[in-house]
């Protein structure tokens, strides 16, 4: 998706005094980027571990929704932090990333995994420990799985598209 | 050295990865993922050890739910990472940022030694504590700190990397 909506807010942000303040320093965006691996660091290893669990290949010691209360509270910490990266890094370069199709396909994985990550985070909630994870479940875990990792890769193919 | 890294360069591996536009970036994704998985996992581990979470959690519990996890995304990394290296061996060996990370990678082997031999020998023996003795605490913010470090050279040598031609 190019339209010229898009293309004409990508060069009003290019021009915005903050993103001249970003291309000047050649520090802010190697520290965001960093921040940004960071939290997604801290993210996919929260998903991994509960939906591991989800799909019984983890230790059945500790309940799903034992699990799930150990580690979503990470995913929803380290969402806004990736969120805030992420838009500092927009504005340093709006067309490389807004206009690009590898960050809008970023963005339509990103929202589908949220979703899934929001009715798992459910599930693990109503059911005070006693859930048997059904076949949709666990599809829907792998699928979850899946997404992030694609996410991860998009936002490397972000700098070759 | 240099002879190795021109060798290196010239190998089957590295013109095949030069000349396919796309292999560099899925390689380089792969890395990222991996890297991510260390992190992460070894970061939940270095954070109980300071005593920031999961304290009522037994240090010997985590540790066996976490580690093989680090060990297989390292290997995966170390994998991508040396193909990576071998693309353009020159250029990277020459980069201060690509040298800084494998000093720091050194650092966190050491570190890792270091707890695994003589600190936490016997993590069994801390099960029934909520903070680790401060040797234990220490080792778990050097590595996390390190870890960081390689995070950030990492990334740094995306922006530094100047090409150097292989006289061959």
């Amino acid at each position: 998706m190019r339209t010229s909506g898009l293309l004409e807010f990508c060069a009003y942000l290019e021009n915005s005094p903050l993103a001249l303040a970003i291309q000047d320093s050649f520090w802010v965006v190697p520290i965001m980027q960093t921040l940004h691996i960071l939290a997604i660091s801290a993210l996919l290893i929260a998903m991994l571990l509960i939906n591991l669990r989800v799909l019984n290949f983890a230790d059945k010691s500790d309940s799903i929704s034992i699990v799930i209360s150990r580690y979503m509270h990470i995913i929803w910490f380290a969402l806004p932090v990736l969120l805030i990266s992420g838009c500092i890094l927009i504005v340093g370069e709006p067309a490389r990333s807004l206009a690009n199709p590898a960050f809008q396909m970023k963005m339509i994985m990103l929202l589908v995994a949220i979703a899934i990550t929001v009715g798992i985070q459910r599930m693990g909630s109503k059911n005070h420990g006693l859930i048997q994870p059904t076949g949709t479940i666990k599809a829907l875990s792998i699928l979850s799985l899946l997404l992030w990792f694609g996410i991860v890769a998009c936002g490397r193919w972000i700098a070759y598209t | 050295m240099n002879d190795t890294l021109i060798l290196l360069h010239g190998s089957t591996i590295a013109q095949t990865i030069r000349e396919n536009e796309l292999l560099f970036p899925w390689i380089e994704a792969l890395h990222v993922m991996a890297i991510t998985l260390v992190f992460g996992s070894i970061a939940l581990v270095d954070l109980r050890l300071i005593g920031v979470r999961a304290l009522n959690r037994p240090i010997s519990k985590i540790a066996k739910e976490l580690l093989p996890i680090t060990w297989m995304a390292f290997l995966l990394a170390a994998v991508t990472g040396a193909i990576l290296f071998t693309s353009n061996a020159l250029s990277y060996s020459q980069n201060f940022y690509f040298i800084s990370k494998i000093v720091l990678l050194a650092l966190a082997g050491i570190n890792m030694m270091c707890f695994q031999f003589i600190i936490g020998r016997n993590l069994e023996a801390w099960n029934h504590y909520q903070r680790l003795p401060t040797s234990a605490r220490i080792a778990g913010a050097i590595s996390i700190i390190v870890w960081t470090g390689v995070i950030f050279c990492g990334r740094l040598i995306g922006f530094t990397l100047e090409p150097v031609l292989a006289i061959s």
